[in-house]
């Protein structure tokens, strides 16, 4: 999976929680499609037939707080997210979302440097944000290199995979 | 230096003398829990399936059991069950207990899964609960799930810790909701974000072991990734009467480095309620009293204990709740079911017009047995207010302690529960 992403942003603000990204009472819909017709449905109406196969997030403070379902990532990468940059992230949502290979970075001030519908381009193994639109540059924090390699092999369940293949 | 009681638990589950914040480190799990999130789409046993991997690590260290939407009210939930059924017969897991027995967080307490300086892991971020008992529980997704069902082991990052010195004497009608509603507060929805939290002081030997987990519970809501409450007398007490393995408590040293220090004199405390839309917004009863209210649900892994029912009865008992509200009551489990019955809690609730329901998260996660409408106003003794959590978004939810919840059911507006002090 390439560390290299680029794509057009939706910005949110502070403290989007996992029930804003999906509410609970859609998490028993079977088809996995069906469950991402909702994702953050009650922050920007109809997210869903807006969002582009290659659009990132870019949000504030304490992005996918609250519950563990990792729904509130998948439902993201069904839609075609490629990545989300935010001040901070939630914990369990931070890992729910590398353990998924979709590539997450911290960025302090990056809410500054951000407007609706530019264009960013994120180098994660740097940890490096250039707004294509703006031109302007910033740093995020570099994720450690055993996380990076998670994303690089495209989820922790592929690393999984290959560890038990090696130990047979 | 010293080390805190996360860091203890962790150095002694990976084979380490010592650890510190920021090491990663890959643990031993004592115990692991799923509930529905194994039969989901996209949950724990398609993902495990997919892995290729034919045997999970251990029968007797996974529980599982059905509690966030039980008895199925639709065919989604009821096939999500099938699934979640058909997965633990063929992986010979013994410790099953379908929808039979309760919610996850007070069922693994009760049937003696949580044991002090142990590591206890589920596809639910209330885990923190059993931090209470001095448990490392962590909430974590599905896919690390899997990894714990091949593996019996997890990666964690080592969390600073923050201390949390509670002081003083607990006020009467003032409960653990009160009490972690107003440290909360203190500490906003991030505050203990990829932290540890290790309470202290004197006022924990006055709360019951309800009513500390019910401060464990809600630390997750500033992002904590344990809360913990070193063992005391009450605590070996209670998991011996439950747990036939020998329990081997930590502690954490007295010369440990913590990242914060909080001081919370408790004795000051007030009822509080948290505002829409996050539990961490809490204030006094006094700013808020007279909103009217639709509905009050008093339930959850939160706050569905026996202790929360007998104060429920306490102040329903011989009046009636008022004719603008539905009042829900869910005990957390079918031993605290059986015992407020016994106790004739349910009785005075049922008398006084409340409505009670079987075990379920219900309404906490919006799921079924009385979600909001647009417009609505609710007060619930759950731990989350999140806009659509509780069903429409456009619903207004307050949190509160069950105290204040049957108060205000009787009332129909938020009310000081203090003005039922006899």
């Amino acid at each position: 999976m390439s560390l290299i992403v680029k794509g057009r942003v939706w910005k949110l603000g502070n403290n989007v929680d996992t029930d804003l990204i999906i509410p609970g009472r859609y998490l028993t819909l079977r088809d996995p499609l069906e469950k991402a017709k909702h994702a953050l449905e009650a922050v920007i109406p109809g997210f869903a037939e807006k969002v582009r196969e290659g659009d990132v997030i870019v949000a504030g403070r304490n992005f996918g707080s609250g519950s563990s379902r990792e729904d509130a990532v998948t439902v993201l990468k069904t839609l075609g997210i490629k990545a989300v940059i935010a001040e901070s992230f939630a914990r369990i949502f931070f890992r729910n979302a590398l353990n998924n290979g979709l590539p997450v970075l911290e960025c302090k001030g990056i809410c500054s440097m951000v407007e609706n519908g530019d264009m960013l381009s994120v180098h994660f193994e740097k940890g490096e944000i250039l707004n294509l639109t703006s031109k302007e540059k910033c740093k995020g924090t570099k994720l450690p290199a055993f996380l990076v390699e998670i994303i690089r092999e495209g989820g922790i369940l592929k690393k999984l995979r290959k560890e038990l293949q090696c130990e047979k | 230096m010293g080390l805190t009681l996360a860091e203890k638990i962790l150095a002694t589950h990976s084979g380490k003398k010592e650890v510190s914040p920021g090491d990663i480190v890959e643990a031993d799990i004592d115990v692991a829990m799923v509930h529905e999130l194994l039969g989901t789409s996209g949950g724990v046993a398609e993902l495990f399936e997919e892995t290729g991997v034919r045997k999970v690590w251990s029968k007797d260290k996974i529980v599982a059991l059905l509690d966030h939407w039980v008895p199925a009210p639709n065919v989604d939930v009821a096939e999500i069950h099938k699934k979640c059924r058909y997965f633990v017969k063929k992986h010979g897991l013994k410790n099953w207990f379908d929808m039979k027995a309760g919610i996850c967080h007070q069922v693994l307490v009760e049937k003696g899964f949580v044991r002090p300086g142990e590591i206890i892991v589920g596809t639910d971020s209330h885990m923190t609960t059993h931090g209470a008992l001095g448990a490392f529980g962590t909430g974590i997704g599905s896919t690390d799930m899997v990894v714990v069902f091949a593996k019996g082991k997890l990666w964690f990052r080592v969390p600073e810790t923050i201390k949390i010195v509670l002081q003083g004497k607990i006020p009467k009608y003032v409960l653990g909701k009160d009490i972690i509603l107003k440290v909360l507060r203190r500490l906003g929805p991030d505050g203990a974000n990829y932290k540890a939290v290790e309470f202290h002081g004197e006022a924990l030997a006055d709360l019951s072991i309800d009513g500390r987990m019910t401060i464990s519970n809600m630390c997750v809501e500033a992002g904590a990734k344990v809360a913990l409450i070193p063992p005391d007398q009450k605590t070996i007490e209670f998991v011996k009467k439950r747990s036939k393995k020998e329990i081997r408590p930590v502690y954490p040293d007295s010369n440990a480095d913590y990242v914060d220090e909080m001081m919370v004199n408790v004795s000051e405390i007030e009822p509080q309620v948290s505002r829409p839309p996050n539990p961490t917004d809490s204030v006094p009863v006094q700013e808020v009293e007279g909103i009217e209210l639709d509905q009050v649900f008093i339930g959850s892994c939160t706050n569905g204990r026996l202790e929360d029912l007998e104060v429920t009865a306490k102040i329903l008992k011989g009046k009636k709740v008022n004719r603008g509200v539905r009042l829900i009551v869910i005990p957390a489990s079918y031993e605290v079911y059986l015992n407020a019955l016994r106790k004739g809690y349910l009785e005075t609730i049922l008398k006084a017009e409340g409505i009670v329901e079987a075990p379920t998260c219900g309404p906490c996660i919006g799921g079924h047995l009385g979600v909001l409408a647009s417009g609505e106003t609710a007060l619930v003794t759950s731990s989350r207010n999140f806009t659509g959590r509780l069903g429409s978004p456009e619903a207004k939810v307050y949190l509160s302690s069950p105290a204040t919840a049957a108060a205000s059911a009787v009332e129909g507006k938020i009310t000081d529960p203090r003005k039922y002090l006899r």
